[in-house]
């Protein structure tokens, strides 16, 4: 692999990672949300982010070998590439809604950039994610409303939740090893630009959403580093093809 | 040797139903993009519809196993991703079964990603506008739970994509 390469099947892994895990927290609600229609469609966002973990896996794969299946299944915690914002327990209702308003924004921000990637597989791969998402947005903005808008409890659990989550944010924007390499050869766009897009999205909706952003987080953490939660979440998740590796399904 | 021709594949192609929604067919729903044949060699040229759907290598599969009843020993279904499949893709008359069926169609939204999300549905039942958004996910990834205000079914929509 070329040194382009080899920063690209990284950055694929972190996309296809982010995902994976963000799935799988989500699909914890099934059948425990709040009501039938949240059950419903937290499942629906679940199973598209899954869809879409597999065709950033199957791109890093073309570069660096390998299967989805092996790479979510068979690798630990440490070889895992996501944020942790993705990784935390799914927490109550607000912090799961919130949690995944901010991803959706920011994929939003990223895949308008990303469908003029260098990379063909790659901007191909965000033009087609790019509709789906605007569902999960539009459902998930509307929650970040009703909740920050409703009662009082409501209100104050949005809140909580933001206090919580919004220092995780940092880490969707802090630049990989090889970040350089992929902006210079125009395939992926310079996270302060999808920062700045973010931003300009999530900002004046958090406010309209009477909630109070909390000063600017200064954490950066390498993608490497992770919470227990993602053992925890892994040995779950994993358990039943690591039972018998050589199953076919 | 016998002679494949194109529209005898694509007639073949036609029979094969979308899993989830068997009253039409991977051609109409645009999901067959185009189909190569090169001697005793056929490529079908195929896109998913929406990224996470479970049917998408059902469908595959069928093709595979069709064009093989047929006789043709080297089938090959390529999956493209580009240009991205959209709902406007589906035949009129696809629209006019899939409204027969119970399942409202998509809006034409040629290209402009706010109109998917316009929350509009006419009841497949009674032909109503008068209806309301009730979830915009439903029981499967491709669609989307309406109530009728006159007829007060519930309906599901094929979402805009």
């Amino acid at each position: 692999m070329t040194e382009i390469e080899r920063a690209l099947a990284e950055k694929l892994l972190a996309l296809a990672d982010d995902e994976l895990i963000l799935a799988h927290r989500n699909s914890e609600w099934t059948g425990h949300a709040p009501i039938l229609e949240e059950d419903i469609a937290l499942a629906n966002i679940a199973q598209d982010e899954l869809g879409h973990a597999m065709l950033y896996y199957e791109l890093h794969c073309a570069l660096a070998g390998g299967t989805p299946d092996r790479l979510a299944f068979f690798r630990e915690a440490a070889d895992f590439r996501n944020v942790q914002l993705v990784e935390l327990p799914k927490g109550d209702w607000a912090f799961t809604m919130l949690r995944q308003y901010l991803f959706d924004a920011y994929e939003l921000a990223l895949l308008a950039q990303l469908t003029h990637s260098a990379h063909r597989p790659l901007a191909e791969v965000a033009a087609k994610v790019r509709n789906e998402e605007l569902y999960h947005y539009k459902h998930t903005g509307a929650w970040v409303r009703r909740l920050g808008l409703g009662t009082e409890e409501s209100h104050c659990r949005m809140q909580t939740a933001l206090n919580e989550l919004w220092p995780y944010t940092a880490q969707l924007f802090t630049p990989g090893a090889d970040e350089e390499v992929l902006v210079k050869a125009g395939i992926t766009p310079p996270p302060a630009e999808v920062r700045e897009a973010w931003a300009a999205k999530v900002l004046p909706w958090l406010e309209a959403a009477n909630l109070s952003i909390p000063l600017a987080p200064t954490v950066t953490l390498r993608r490497a580093e992770h919470t227990p939660h993602l053992t925890r979440l892994l040995a779950e998740m994993q358990s039943v093809a690591r039972s018998d590796p050589a199953a076919e399904w | 040797m016998p002679e494949w021709t194109e529209a005898l594949i694509w007639q073949a192609l036609d029979e094969i139903k979308d899993p989830e929604i068997p009253v039409v067919s991977v051609v109409e729903m645009g999901i067959v993009r185009a189909v190569q044949v090169d001697g005793d060699r056929v490529t079908v040229t195929f896109t998913p519809t929406f990224s996470g759907c479970p049917a998408l290598d059902v469908m595959r599969e069928q093709i595979h196993s069709r064009l093989r009843a047929l006789g043709i020993p080297n089938v090959e279904v390529r999956t493209v991703l580009h240009p991205p499949w959209t709902s406007d893709w589906i035949t009129d008359a696809a629209r006019a079964k899939l409204r027969a069926f119970g399942l409202a169609p998509p809006a034409r939204h040629g290209g402009d990603v706010n109109v998917i999300l316009l929350d509009q549905a006419p009841c497949p039942r009674c032909g109503s506008d008068d209806t309301t958004l009730r979830n915009r996910f439903g029981s499967t990834l491709c669609r989307t739970i309406y109530t009728c205000n006159v007829c007060h079914e519930t309906f599901e929509q094929f979402k805009a994509l």
